[in-house]
């Protein structure tokens, strides 16, 4: 079989960039944005202090100017903030949201085929509602089913926009790994599904160090074919690609961040000795439970920790957990954030990262930057976002209270410089919205009910009049009890 | 062969068939109900669709193909002649993506509740789960398949037909709905690779089973494809000291498929699936055009800028038969299902090359009802018509041979008695291949009906073969409509047409004599225990009587009288 230089020719460019187009390419530059001008507002800048009274003067979808009194530019859009709080957009560091068709494939130990960046539901309603809950930013990740999950992009939330425009430019995509009870699978199995392996923490670690073996052996047989074709020689037949192992290699050469889910300090200490053993880095890890107990190994590494704020002992693996574990790793110098996992959880991130006052006496702009900053750098984006300077992206939340406050309400949420989540919009919205679904409802309706009726004569099938059936006159007795049927079934059992 | 027969003149081709005795297959070497193979339609009003229509014309059509369209063709001297007055003549219709013509798939292999062995379970994509591209649907045609009768019926003359399920599926062939043997059918094969993205099992079940594993096995198996090809022209060039490249024959097949530049087909129905589709066209790079396409209306100047062609999906969106009564859904839903059929409307505008296709529609009458929902939201009734035409023609590669009326093209019409989408409209005639078939109604029951002639019969007579059985399964509404089957030892055939009218009942089926098809009419008296009556086929006619086996004693008796007196009285 032979398909000719044709095939190859229509295949050559194919995929030259098949991978990283859909992460880095697809995002279009977007055209400018409104002149706006936030004023007289309490500006949380998180990373020099708070500003009474101040102004933020967007243009272009970047934070221009903040400052005590901006004069309004021609033509810009003012919002008076007077006794709000304008805080950075909310970074949510685990997120599962606007995912279409699973956020776990499961079936395999190591799914690094699958791509998170590639099923991206811009559509999802939890966009909105997580924009209504301050947050513009989320790290999208693939389940905890496998020791090494599938790829994970971060994204803003843009909602509105396609799917294609959504992932956060320039951010370097991530893979999901997961440690314990997961990806071991004791926490549940499937019915008539045989057990996959790993199904110990042990094996976890050597499903691990198999998949990163492999793609050491894979780059290599790259690199030697590199060198081969650039030694002149020729008829060589390259390597297979394998979409499975090259998002490995890639973590092999710092182009893509881990973030790996783990509760227990055996198995964080675990990942932290394979990944030295492979030359690579942790980025992050995800809840981290246990983070407390080695905090100063994390800080050491240079790993970021994302935790939850108080939330434990759903499972064994998670029975060590304390609320103090942000705190303490905080103190430790490790860089902390404050995570979801959860879309309703990412609604009020604010008040999370406020329970760590309580609970371990951080600072308000400690605990701010605990949904902010620190998760911006845990991203790599903390260039862009994360706090409220010049030059930044203009992604930022407007509260009616101090966000870190149990009253605190999300007013308006900004991203690139456009208002997404307006709430008085919003509720103003909400009368013409109901009475289209109910218009639209009683049109459907209609067209259903005109159906069956159309079809009436030809739809009685005439199952009660078998030839042997005599019409009975249901006696009073019978319809009394409601019986009619039973006797029926009497008599015809008497036959 | 053929030329032989053609001399033969129609009466005595029936002749032949009574000889070859009733109900029994004769020789299959006749074209279609024994008629000729040239054909004139006079006077009539032509759409050809190509271009502007022309009243008062006439179509010439010599085995098989259309030789003549003009307003004064010569019409030849041994032509059939079809008067056109007040008849309007179409290109046959096409069906852009189905799967009429295929048995149905084999049902899924580990059935629910059986454990599943240890490595049955596909473990990545080198196992190629539910990959069967190999697989054509010219291969697989099965001429039993009821639809082939009921689309051609309804106006459909070609279809293009895909094997379901998998991920890649098979390849879809170009078929005419008619003919004497499977490859009789086949207009051009392959034309299309349809992909899916949609996991088919659900979580645990082995890979892949999310929507993002499938479409990482997907660029996979299109890399392996690539590379495949690559690695066995060098193989090929100098085998020495090389590893040899492992067959696979999922990327041969595709390999090869693409070679012959079959269309990729992808899913895509909702914007966002649509919009995907379009990234993947590009990342595979490959001839594509997708289909579902009814959420079109939200990205029509999007598909329009990338030139890719969408089948439509007449399956409109709407409330799921049986569902939560209270569940509606949300305000997206109920708007998609509102805006759906304004899709093909929103796809003219943009200039998208768009073809319609049957979906989920069951019943083939449906299938002009959805594409009216879609000219009422706006789509003007010429867009509408090309869309079953001329334009899946062009979309598969086949516009050269079918999907207008003119000059040398396959004989594909379909005739009807006025506008093709109107209500009221009746289809005439339907000619695939040059080949004539009837469109036929249902004749409606005058009275009441006496009795109910519900259940099952059995059906006594005496064939030139000898005495022979068979079952009716008869099914009759209040109005004395009869529907039902009828099953003989050559098979079972389905009821076009019957009723009982007070004790009279009638019905009709339409069964495969020699290479054609002819109906056999069952008529007598029910006199509410049993039937009485003949069996007529093209002028023959044999009595029969029929009775109704059951539990009940009494009846079990008197059938059994009647079983005897049958032997006794009628075995002539």
């Amino acid at each position: 079989m032979s398909h000719g230089n044709r095939m190859c020719a229509r295949f050559s460019l194919a995929f030259a960039a098949l991978l990283f187009s859909s992460v880095f390419s697809i995002a279009a530059p977007r055209e400018a944005g409104p002149v706006i001008l936030i004023q007289n507002a309490t500006i949380l800048t998180v990373t020099h202090g708070t500003l009474e009274h101040g102004s933020i003067l967007i243009k272009d979808g970047k934070i221009a100017e903040v400052g005590p009194a901006i004069k309004a530019p021609k033509d810009a859009k003012v919002i008076d903030a007077a006794g709000q709080f304008v805080m950075p957009g909310i970074i949510d560091c685990h997120s599962h949201i606007a995912v279409e068709g699973g956020i776990n494939e499961g079936s395999i130990s190591v799914s690094s085929i699958a791509n998170i960046a590639e099923v991206l539901d811009s559509d999802d309603i939890n966009i909105y509602r997580d924009l209504a809950g301050g947050v513009t930013t989320a790290n999208i990740l693939h389940g905890s089913a496998n020791a090494i999950g599938g790829q994970t992009i971060v994204i803003k939330l843009r909602w509105g926009q396609p799917a294609s425009k959504l992932p956060f430019e320039g951010a370097l995509p991530g893979i999901k790994f997961a440690l314990g009870e997961n990806p071991k699978r004791s926490n549940f199995s499937l019915p008539g599904q045989p057990k996959r392996y790993p199904s110990t923490r042990m094996g976890v670690e050597e499903t691990i160090r198999g998949a990163f073996t492999e793609g050491r052996d894979y780059k290599n047989s790259w690199d030697t074919y590199n060198k081969r074709v650039a030694a002149g020689e020729k008829n060589l037949i390259p390597p297979r690609r394998d979409l499975r192992l090259e998002p490995l290699v890639e973590v092999l050469e710092g182009k893509r961040y881990v973030h790996s889910h783990c509760y227990r300090e055996d198995e964080i200490l675990m990942l932290l000795r394979v990944a030295k053993e492979f030359g690579f880095k942790v980025r992050t890890f995800q809840h981290v439970l246990e983070g407390y107990k080695v905090a100063d190994e994390l800080a050491a590494a240079g790993v970021g920790a994302s935790t939850f704020s108080d939330w434990w002992a759903y499972k064994v693996e998670a029975y060590e957990a304390i609320p103090y574990n942000a705190a303490v790793m905080t103190r430790r110098g490790v860089v902390v954030s404050i995570n979801s996992d959860d879309a309703e959880e990412a609604t009020h991130l604010n008040q999370e990262a406020a329970k760590t006052i309580k609970y371990g006496g951080l600072t308000h702009d400690e605990a701010l930057k605990l949904v902010t900053l620190n998760a911006a750098i845990q991203l790599g984006i903390d260039k862009r976002v994360g706090s409220i300077d010049v030059g930044k992206d203009a992604d930022l939340v407007i509260y009616n209270h101090d966000p870190l406050s149990a009253y605190a309400v999300a007013q308006k949420t900004i991203v690139d410089g456009r208002v997404l989540f307006d709430r008085d919009k919003d509720i103003a919205e909400r009368a013409a919205l109901e009475k289209e679904k109910k218009d639209l409802l009683e049109k459907q309706k209609k067209a259903a009910e005109k159906k069956p009726d159309e079809k009436k004569p030809d739809e009685k099938k005439p199952e009660t009049k078998k030839p042997d059936d005599k019409p009975k006159p249901p006696s009073d007795a019978a319809r009394r009890d409601g019986g009619e049927e039973m006797v029926d079934s009497l008599a015809g059992g008497a036959q | 062969m053929r030329s032989v027969l053609e001399r033969i003149g129609f009466s005595s081709l029936i002749g032949l068939i009574a000889s070859a005795s009733l109900l029994v297959a004769a020789p299959s070497c006749f074209a279609q109900g024994g008629e000729p193979q040239y054909f004139a339609i006079r006077s009539a009003r032509v759409v050809p669709v190509s271009g502007p229509p022309m009243e008062d014309a006439t179509i010439v059509v010599a085995r098989g193909v259309i030789v003549a369209v003009a307003k004064d063709a010569t019409i030849p001297a041994d032509a059939w002649v079809i008067e056109g007055k007040g008849l309007t003549v179409y290109p046959g219709l096409l069906d852009a993506l189905t799967d009429v013509g295929l048995p149905p798939p084999p049902p899924p292999p580990a059935a629910e509740g059986t454990p599943r062995r240890i490595g049955e379970a596909p473990r990545g994509p080198e196992d190629r789960p539910n990959s069967t591209p190999w697989r054509s649907s010219a291969d697989e045609l099965s001429l039993s398949d009821k639809r082939i009768e009921t689309w051609r019926s309804a106006g459909f003359t070609t279809v293009v037909s895909a094997p379901k399920p998998g991920f890649f599926p098979g390849q879809a062939t170009v078929l005419d709905l008619a003919g004497e043997r499977p490859g009789d059918l086949v207009v051009k094969s392959p034309v299309a690779i349809p992909v899916s993205i949609r996991p088919i099992s659900g979580f645990g079940s082995g890979f892949p089973d999310s929507l993002m594993g499938v479409l990482g096995y997907e660029h996979q198996v299109w890399l392996d494809t690539e590379w495949l090809t690559k690695a066995e022209a060098a193989y090929e060039k100098n085998p020495k000291g090389i590893a040899r490249p492992r067959f696979d024959r999922t990327s041969a097949a595709l390999a090869d498929a693409l070679e012959d530049h079959a269309l990729v087909l992808l899913s895509g129905n909702t914007a966002l699936d649509i919009r995907r589709a379009l990234e993947l066209t590009d990342h595979w790079k490959v001839n594509a055009a997708i289909y579902g396409g009814q959420a079109g209306y939200e990205v029509a100047p999007e598909i329009g800028a990338k030139k890719v062609a969408v089948l439509v999906d007449l399956k409109w969106p709407e409330k799921e038969k049986d569902s939560d009564p209270e569940d509606f859904g949300s305000l997206r839903t109920l708007r998609f299902r509102d805006r759906a059929p304004s899709t093909p409307a929103a796809f003219a505008k943009a200039g998208v090359k768009f073809a319609f296709y049957s979906g989920a529609i069951t019943n083939p009458k449906d299938i002009l009802k959805a594409v009216k929902k879609s000219i009422d939201a706006g789509l003007a009734p010429d867009a509408a018509l090309r869309a079953l035409t001329l334009s899946p023609a062009e979309i598969y590669g086949v516009s050269d041979r079918l999907g207008s009326i003119e000059k040398g093209k396959i004989a594909n019409l379909v005739i009807t008695d006025g506008d093709l989408f109107n209500e009221k409209t009746k289809m005439k005639y339907v000619f695939v291949d040059g080949r004539r078939f009837e469109i036929r109604e249902i004749e409606r029951p005058k009275d009441p009906p006496k009795g109910d002639i519900t259940g099952k019969w059995r059906l006594s007579y005496t064939s030139p073969e000898g005495p022979e059985e068979s079952t009716a399964d008869l099914t009759m509404s209040s109005d004395g409509t009869i529907t039902g089957t009828l099953t003989s030892k050559r098979g079972t055939a389905t009821i076009l047409s019957g009723y009982l009218s007070t004790d009279r009942f009638n019905f009709i089926i339409n069964i495969p004599i020699g290479p054609s098809f002819a109906d056999v009419t069952f008529n007598g008296t029910f006199d509410g225990t049993s039937l009485k009556g003949s069996i007529s086929v093209q002028g023959f006619s044999i009595d029969f009587t029929g009775t109704k086996p059951t539990n009940s004693s009494s009846l079990g008796k008197l059938a059994g009288a009647y079983r005897g007196s049958y032997y006794e009285g009628d075995a002539r």
